[in-house]
């Protein structure tokens, strides 16, 4: 049954909905708009001169090998950053749920690195696996293994990728907790008595219960990997090296910001806007209506 | 007492609206110096202030080159640009292709009656930043070119002269290969990559980086490091590289720190890097002209220069200076020209005399005996009896910071032994013209 409350007249509802409509409109909307009409555009840096150019901004776009190249990249840091960042906090989550002692100083602990800045965040694992004045980097080096992630571009991945997936764990792990404890408990007595290992009652019983909050998580997940990443990769790699650790929001940057090629960058964030408006779309369409409180 | 206050209350009176006539003009000056350099550039612009009391330049700091010169296009799109700004060589092309956003200093002195002496300044530095028929397009200030620093502790236990710095780069791989024998785990490493080893590699083998001049002809450039010569060397870094015998450091300056703290025994970076040098390094050091291929039929002569130079902006797309801001600006200028000026700045910073005549006076006084190898760079400019060539003239090309970064990861990927020198090269062709072609057609006039 629903219950439905409706306004008489149209001044007040309008009224009551405009603060939130003014700010989408400035802060959404517009800027939204802005990038659409400049990835049509070629331009010179100082905005003296400018050219319609219909879609040639996306047609070089979508032709540059590199850009597939980057795009590839970008897949493959997200899909990282996303399971390694689950799956180290879903195996914390699980740990934290035993009646251990001290759970809560763990907890409280396993949340700080969220409240770090991506940077500051690179520039941590900066000072840990830098080849020459790393703690890390130097021990790996004398070990005999040739670590210097600023000419090898596996490595440089891979430092990325743990730095990003670092930074994401706390979040995660707070959901999971979450979803662990919203377990019944008596579920998982019952699965106890009839003899059910803890291995096999994580499997049967708690992965499916968590599900939805995995699914909210890995959308959450590829979100940051996407769009959230830009400051780690600046400060660690500034996407090298060649463009090892280029993703498409670091090429954004680069080209709008250091090389000043607004239409190319404007085609692009149009091109990564389309995307998440469609993963946003997937998120509401398939995977709220599971979501069961 | 009474009669000081009154006295006082006159001569106030006196001052008050004389002061208020002459309420200084403010001039916005922005500035990607760090400190300590920012500091000792404020300085400057504070010495000139006490010195008058019609302008005021307000110095302020907007982070690092690039970071400034975004900030300073994206305030003259928002009519809000600064009466001056500091610009890295490598923003050049894109100053002077830029209409009637910058104001040329030739048409400021000229509109002011300031005069500079730009005769006295190095050909190189007055070269980079002139058109070619010579009229001034910005204020070189702080100049830098790309000099060897090396260990000469290093050199001992190898067996090497530390007091003869290898001239060619076949005796310097012979030198790093007795380095390496010596147990020296990093013979050779490099800063700026593309400006110390293709630009300025380029410049002094008087061979072109581009087409029309490297730049200076016309927007219609297209780069030429795909060259043999260039090839040549750069396959000798990436089999160096695998032999162990040179490191590669990182983009832009982030090789500087191999060489201080000892890990490398060579190192090819500004000279600007001497101050750091100075500060850091616990063993004695010593300071080399860039080798050259022997064979080269010309080579060596002057290298180019880098660091930056001041640009007098217009406000925005439809709003210019008043002549008093403009006076202002060419004052300023002037100030920065003086001998004394350009004096400190080289003795404290490291940094070139862009002055001739400074240079002769220092080298009188004995500067240079007391600091071995400070004219080293100066020297190097005016290699070749200082008659620039086209190649040697300094780099003219729109969008070369993305160029630059192009052929950085270019040689990064043949590093990484992704391909060979040739494709590096190649590429790095390719990607830039495309580049440069872009530039072309958004500041066809």
């Amino acid at each position: 049954m629903q219950k439905k409350v409706i306004f008489r007249g149209v001044a007040l509802p309008v009224a009551l909905l405009l603060p939130q409509l003014v700010i989408t409109g400035i802060f959404f909307f517009w800027p939204a708009g802005q990038a659409i009409w400049s990835s049509f555009l070629r331009e010179d840096a100082f905005g003296l001169s400018r050219e319609f150019v219909w879609f040639e901004n996306f047609a070089d776009i979508l032709t540059d090998p590199n850009y597939l190249a980057v795009a590839w990249n970008t897949a493959i840091f997200s899909a990282a950053v996303a399971v390694l960042a689950m799956g180290v906090a879903l195996f914390l989550a699980v740990q934290a749920d035993k009646a251990i002692r001290g759970a809560t100083a763990y907890k409280t602990l396993l949340i700080w690195p969220y409240a770090v800045a991506p940077a500051v965040a690179a520039v941590l694992w900066l000072f840990l696996f830098h080849p020459q004045i790393g703690l890390f980097g130097r021990a790996l080096n004398a070990a005999g293994i040739a670590w210097d992630y600023k000419i090898n571009g596996g490595q440089a991945m891979t430092l990325v990728i743990i730095a990003a997936a670092w930074k994401q764990v706390s979040y995660n792990f707070i959901f999971f907790l979450a979803g662990l404890q919203s377990i019944p408990r008596n579920v998982l007595e019952a699965a106890a008595i009839d003899g059910a290992r803890p291995t096999r009652r994580f499997w049967t019983i708690v992965f499916p219960l968590i599900s939805p909050t995995t699914f909210f998580l890995l959308v959450v997940n590829l979100v940051y990997a996407f769009f959230d990443t830009f400051g780690i990769i600046h400060a660690l790699t500034q996407g090298g090296p060649g463009l090892a650790t280029t993703t498409l929001i670091y090429r954004v940057y680069v080209d709008g910001v250091q090389n000043l090629n607004f239409g190319s960058s404007a085609a692009q964030s149009v091109i990564l806007m389309a995307l998440v408006i469609a993963m946003t779309a997937v998120q509401f369409r398939f995977i709220e209506r599971k979501v069961h409180y | 007492m009474r009669r000081t206050i009154l006295a006082g209350a006159f001569a106030l009176g006196l001052a008050g609206p004389a002061t208020a006539q002459q309420q200084p003009v403010e001039i916005q000056f922005w500035h990607g110096l760090t400190q300590p350099l920012g500091g000792m550039l404020e300085q400057i612009a504070a010495d000139f202030n006490a010195s008058q009391n019609q302008y005021r330049v307000v110095a302020s700091f907007r982070g690092s080159y690039p970071e400034t010169m975004v900030a300073a296009i994206a305030a003259f799109r928002a009519g809000q640009a600064p009466h001056i700004v500091q610009m890295f060589e490598v923003g050049t092309g894109t100053m002077m292709a830029a209409g009637r956003a910058v104001k040329p200093v030739h048409e400021l002195l000229a509109e002011t009656g300031v005069q500079i002496p730009f005769d006295d300044y190095l050909p190189a530095v007055r070269g980079y930043y002139s058109l070619r028929d010579g009229r001034m397009m910005s204020m070189p200030f702080n100049s830098s070119t790309a000099v060897v620093f090396y260990n000469k502790d290093a050199f001992r236990r190898a067996g090497l002269d530390p007091e003869a710095f290898p001239q060619t780069w076949q005796a310097l791989e012979q030198a790093a290969r007795r380095l390496k024998a010596a147990g020296v785990e990093c013979p050779m490493t490099m800063a700026w990559p593309t400006w110390t080893q293709v630009e300025q590699f380029s410049a002094i083998h008087n061979i072109p980086l581009a087409t029309q001049g490297n730049g200076f002809g016309g927007l219609n450039a297209e780069l030429r490091i795909n060259n043999p010569l260039m090839v040549r060397h750069l396959q000798n870094l990436v089999d160096w590289q695998r032999e162990g015998l040179f490191r590669y450091g990182g983009r832009d300056g982030q090789g500087d720190a191999l060489f201080p703290n000892g890990t490398c025994a060579i190192i090819f970076g500004s000279s600007g890097l001497r101050a750091r040098i100075q500060r850091e390094a616990q063993f004695p050091w010593g300071v080399a002209m860039l080798p050259y291929y022997d064979g080269v039929a010309g080579a060596p002569i002057n290298s180019i220069i880098g660091g930056a130079s001041f640009w007098a902006m217009n406000r925005g797309p439809n709003a210019t200076r008043s002549a008093e801001e403009n006076r202002g600006i060419a004052q300023f200028f002037a100030w920065l020209a003086r001998p004394e000026v350009v004096r400190k700045w080289h003795v404290e910073t490291g940094f070139l005399p862009v002055r001739v005549s400074v240079f002769r006076a220092l080298e009188a006084e004995g500067f240079y005996r007391q600091n071995p190898g400070a004219d080293i760079p100066i020297n190097q400019l005016l290699r070749g009896g200082g008659q620039m060539t086209e190649n040697s003239m300094g780099i003219r090309l729109g969008g070369f910071v993305e160029i630059r970064t192009i052929i950085q990861e270019e040689m990064e990927r043949a590093f990484q032994g992704q391909q060979n020198a040739q494709q590096a090269l190649d590429n790095a062709v390719q990607r830039g013209n495309v580049v440069l072609r872009n530039f072309e057609r958004q500041n066809r006039q």
